[in-house]
């Protein structure tokens, strides 16, 4: 599909409001730029509108950093869960499709599956973007099974180890000891090494890390839909806290991430040697 | 705040539950009437020019360019909205939007009640839009506003509108802008 099905009308133009003539006119799309990244973020008009998200949420920095990684925006479906993201999915100007909480993996395999069949000629890329509850937590069982079908899906899980939006819950992916409102004794067992799952569950690129470095965040995001667009399940996990949940101040995100850079969310990064070749291969073409 | 519906589901009394639906291949709907269409056309005209704030609504399937048909019907519209008098407010996105949109300049079907009550406008022509939103759309303003509602429907119409024509593409919408024009020298306007 190209952009051009999104051209305004020229009778309309005068009436249509700018955020939607700037997407037009200034966003990047697969037909207008050979590789969009986040160099372009303060120039282009980003898919991402203003958000309701808390001040200084390094989801939401997360999120802008995703979608200016896409390789082919226009071509992607992102398949959400309910949580604090579910509050900019209104505002993305792309094809989402919000789950019911905990199926994104499995509503994900079903439209991948509904595109290549229904598009053999395009290119289509769906894209899972889910907190840590909805992905290692009560949506397991459906992340994990999607990787043993060996999905043509990516999987981004914003890991911030809590159930935030309801309250402070725990979630698999808290780490032992941690003490939340709604979790006031304690976690008693270890975070769930998703990423490591992920791998023995047949993932061909599977990543750990934190939001603190945007290049790192688009570079992963774009090699791993690469690999799931022509191998198979990719999976991304990115420490994404809440900071009000933790207890910190809305300046205080980054520091934290970094932190955690060396900790919890060390780097591990796993990848398949089919996807290496492949990799290497779309390098030396110039795609990545 | 709305009635509940007679089935206690909807907490609006649609259409449907009155007996309206819409109308046969050929014909129209005025209220609770099936007509001829040059007869609801005269009658959609006659309540656009004479209306408070008369505006068009356009909706994504004319706003963009995805064919020759949407190009043609959007030369179309905005013929129709300087014959009519009309202003125009799009609905360009069908999304609920967060923190709450800009009545001023724009529609949301999931809330249309708002730039109605706005602008306070008396009466709309909905053309574009898709049919599960503009039933959504024209629901809620049917039992929020007071606004006379006119659905230009590609396909069979919509019950919930005060006038619906359907299978409107653009040789019937030339009719259309013909039929208004001769309405509007007729009211010498």
């Amino acid at each position: 599909m190209g952009t051009h099905i999104y051209k305004i009308n020229p009778e309309f133009r005068d009436i249509m409001p700018k955020e939607i003539i700037d997407l037009e006119e200034n966003a990047t799309w697969s037909d207008t730029t050979d590789k969009r990244g986040i160099k372009e973020l303060p120039e282009t008009k980003e898919l991402l509108e203003e958000h309701s998200l808390c001040a200084g949420c390094p989801e939401a920095a997360a999120l802008r950093y995703v979608l200016a990684a896409l390789p082919k925006p226009e071509d992607t479906v992102i398949v959400n869960s309910t949580g604090c993201t579910s509050l900019m999915f209104p505002h993305i100007a792309l094809h989402t499709v919000h789950s019911l909480f905990g199926n994104q993996n499995a509503v994900a395999t079903g439209i991948k599956r509904v595109l290549d069949w229904r598009f053999p000629d395009i290119e289509k890329d769906v894209v899972v973007l889910a907190g840590d509850g909805a992905t290692v937590d009560i949506g397991l069982d459906y992340t994990l099974q999607s990787f043993f079908r060996q999905e043509n899906i990516t999987t981004i899980c914003f890991d911030n180890e809590v159930y935030a939006n309801t309250g402070g819950q725990e979630s698999g992916a808290t780490p032992k000891g941690q003490v939340f409102k709604m979790a006031p004794t304690g976690k008693k067992f270890e975070k769930v090494k998703m990423w490591e799952l992920a791998v023995t569950s047949g993932c061909h690129y599977s990543m750990n890390m934190t939001a603190s470095a945007p290049k790192a965040v688009a570079k992963a995001v774009r090699e791993a839909i690469f690999v799931a667009r022509y191998l198979g399940p990719t999976f991304l996990n990115i420490y994404t806290p809440c900071i009000l949940e933790i207890g910190l101040n809305a300046n205080e995100g980054l520091r934290e991430m970094k932190e955690q850079d060396k900790e919890r969310f060390a780097a591990f990064k796993f990848v398949s040697p089919e996807a290496e070749e492949l990799l290497a291969k779309l390098k030396e073409e110039g795609r990545l | 705040m709305a009635n509940q519906g007679p089935a206690y589901y909807s907490p609006y009394p649609t259409a449907v539950y009155e007996g309206i639906i819409t109308p046969p291949e050929g014909k129209a709907l005025l209220l609770t009437k099936v007509v001829d269409e040059e007869t609801a056309m005269r009658e959609v005209a006659r309540v656009m020019l004479t209306s408070e704030n008369a505006t068009i609504f356009p909706g994504p399937q004319v706003l963009y360019g995805y064919n020759e048909e949407a190009k043609k019907k959007a030369k179309l519209i905005k013929e129709m909205s300087e014959v009519l008098n009309a202003k125009m407010i799009p609905m360009y996105d069908y999304r609920p939007k967060y923190p709450k949109i800009d009545a001023e300049v724009e529609i949301n079907p999931n809330h249309p009640n708002l730039t109605i009550w706005h602008n306070n406008i008396k009466a709309a022509i909905f053309i574009g839009v898709h049919c599960h939103y503009a039933n959504v759309a024209l629901k809620i303003v049917r039992c929020e506003t007071d606004c006379y509602t006119i659905a230009m429907c590609g396909l069979s119409g919509h019950e919930d509108a005060m006038a619906t024509l359907r299978d409107m593409h653009s040789h019937e919408l030339e009719k259309f802008i013909k039929i208004a024009r001769e309405v509007k020298s007729e009211l010498k306007l």
